[in-house]
């Protein structure tokens, strides 16, 4: 038996969402007397991936394929197999996009109940139960899980992470079979060159209509800067082209949890802020004292971007 | 081309959500219920692909008879006809169980819904059909087009975009800009009365079950700083709320 975590590599580093999971696999372990190991494919090197023990895992299968994100089939091929060879009883990724393909198709291969968007350690009292986020943070479900393996999906903040001193073991490993070609080809991929991903910041500053014009969001980036924060936008700033739309969020947009969420000219629509309730601290600055958005708020300023921005940007330097 | 559109349906975006029974069920009333918005997004652009290429759009939906009236709009918008499970849409697994078995039987080249439903929030559904199917599913699309047998997609990814190609058939799951959201015409209403609409029995079983609902606990006072004071937000944020 074990528990078996999914773990993403971005320029042979392990992503922060993934020693969330790697963590949280952990304690899964820990609950079923078990041991947790890590499935990481891509480049890096036995280092680094033997730190992995930090937070918990015992041994680390590395498998050094370079595929593209797009090649979904041929990351749960290996996935599944990991899980058939080491008969693994829970299955852990991070939410992302390749994270979440993945975990549907693993369920599906192993007929495994899956279960996204996990805010919590799953419960042990009677079979297997998880709390998960359900209408876009607006509630949440306790889901059993009636499977012999069972694939979780986990959102930012599950858990906190502490490290603990540990080696993992790497070991080069091999699926028993390769997948089949399915014919998706990778043409192009555009990043932003941003330094701060949205979906794994602890810091955002969004911004929205109240900016009046895409001219003018020098003044966010630099509060951002700043702050060390990412920058995030409503949805009409991204259907009006004023920002890129992997900015947007909300119901229609990303979904983001950060530990500070600062709303700079967004009036605070349900849509917009069920995209944003998750998040620790919410700070609101917007000129209209009515703005809905006041009544999400942990603190407000009645004040104009324009001043605000530039002082609050100032006073962290 | 046949195409299969998934659609849930589910409560308005400013929907207050509540529950019943001892937060064991959904509270419905007075809850006006939509089609999904992603699903919306797949199905205008489902219909545009049919004018473009001709073709037809079956629209699929997993639910209850009270989901009638969205399946009608869905024809209204242009869907040719529709399919409802009759069945309370469980958990992903059973959903995408439910679409996987009409598929096997209809052979679509292109099976479109939202990147996920408003109510769960899963985002699994299109690729548990994929893997069904033994075809590719790719979400969330963005941009698509369709030439011969080969589709060119753009699908968001964290912090940027891809651009894929890939061959039909796939599983994609929409969200914007793939389409703008069409409003059903007059005519579209009135022919929608008549479209044919099957009803069919579901097949196999959830994996999964919610034993419980819950709110979150209600947000504190907001605390309001003078425009004056702006610089001491700095100073709250560091050592009263401890996030930077
Ligand atoms: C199905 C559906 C899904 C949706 N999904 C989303 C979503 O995912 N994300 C999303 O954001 N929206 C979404 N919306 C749209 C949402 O309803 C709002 O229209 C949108 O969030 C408003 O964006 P905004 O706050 O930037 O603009 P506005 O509502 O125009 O607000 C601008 C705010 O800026 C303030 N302001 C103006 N000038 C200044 C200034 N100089 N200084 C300070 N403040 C100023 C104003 O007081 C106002 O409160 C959705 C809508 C629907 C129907």
């Amino acid at each position: 038996m074990s528990v078996l975590v999914f773990a993403e590599l971005e320029n042979g580093q392990v992503k922060k969402s993934s020693i969330e999971a790697i963590y949280y696999g952990a304690l899964v372990a820990k609950a079923t007397q078990s041991t947790a190991k890590v499935l990481a494919i891509g480049a890096s090197n036995s280092d680094t991936l033997s730190q992995l023990g930090n937070w918990g895992a015992s041994e680390v299968l590395w498998l050094q394929e370079t595929w593209d994100s797009a090649q979904i089939a041929a990351y749960a091929h290996a996935l599944a197999d990991a899980v058939a060879q080491e008969q693994s009883a829970f299955v852990i990724v991070a939410k992302s996009v390749l994270g979440d393909a993945v975990a549907a198709s693993v369920a599906a291969k192993h007929k495994a109940a899956l279960a996204t968007n996990v805010v919590a350690l799953p419960d042990h009292a009677a079979g297997v139960t998880v709390k998960r986020s359900i209408y876009t943070g607006k509630a949440f479900a306790t889901v059993k899980l009636h499977t012999a393996v069972k694939v979780l999906s986990i959102k930012k903040n599950a858990v906190t992470p502490e490290a603990n001193a540990g080696v993992a073991e790497v070991k080069h490993w091999q699926p028993s079979s390769n997948a089949a070609n399915t014919g998706i080809k990778l043409v192009a991929t555009h990043k932003a060159s941003s330094t701060v991903a949205l979906p794994e910041a602890d810091l955002v500053v969004s911004a929205g209509r109240g900016l009046k014009g895409p001219e003018n969001w020098g003044i966010v980036e630099d509060l951002a800067k700043a702050l060390g924060a990412a920058t995030a936008c409503s949805k009409p700033v991204s259907d009006l082209n004023w920002r890129p739309h992997h900015e947007h969020v909300g119901q229609t947009g990303l979904k983001v949890a950060p530990n500070l969420y600062i709303a700079c000219g967004i009036s605070g629509a349900i849509q917009h802020l069920a995209g944003v309730n998750s998040s620790k601290v919410i700070v609101v600055i917007n000129k209209d004292p009515e703005a809905p958005f006041f009544k999400a708020a942990d603190y407000g300023i009645v004040g104009d971007v324009f001043e605000v921005l530039p002082r609050l940007t100032k006073a962290l330097q | 081309m046949k195409i299969l559109v998934c659609i849930s349906n589910v409560p308005d975006t400013t929907a207050k959500i509540s529950f019943s029974d001892g937060d064991t069920k959904f509270n419905k009333s007075g809850v006006q219920f939509i089609c999904g918005p992603y699903d919306d997004y797949a199905l205008s652009r489902a219909v545009e692909l049919k004018e473009e290429h001709g073709g037809t759009v079956t629209v699929l939906n997993v639910g209850e008879a009270d989901a009638d009236p969205v399946i009608r709009k869905c024809l209204a918008i242009g869907a040719d006809d529709a399919i409802r499970v009759d069945a309370e849409p469980s958990d992903s697994y059973f959903v995408a169980q439910q679409i996987a078995h009409i598929a096997q039987q209809e052979k679509y080249d292109l099976i479109l819904m939202g990147r996920e439903s408003l109510d769960f929030n899963s985002g699994v559904v299109h690729g548990l059909v994929g893997e069904m199917l033994g075809i590719p599913a790719v979400s969330p699309v963005m941009h698509l087009t369709i030439a011969g047998n080969t589709a060119s997609l753009t699908r968001e990814i964290e912090g940027g975009k891809q651009e894929i190609e890939a061959t039909l058939p796939l599983v994609l799951g929409c969200q914007e800009p793939i389409a703008e959201w069409k409003i059903p015409s007059m005519r579209g209403i009135v022919s929608a009365r008549t479209k044919p609409l099957k009803v069919v029995a579901p097949t196999g079983e959830a994996l999964s079950t919610v034993e419980k609902y819950a709110l979150p606990p209600a947000k504190g006072a907001v605390k309001m700083i003078p425009v004056e004071q702006v610089e001491s937000l700095v100073d709250l944020l560091r050592n009263e709320a401890k996030v930077l």
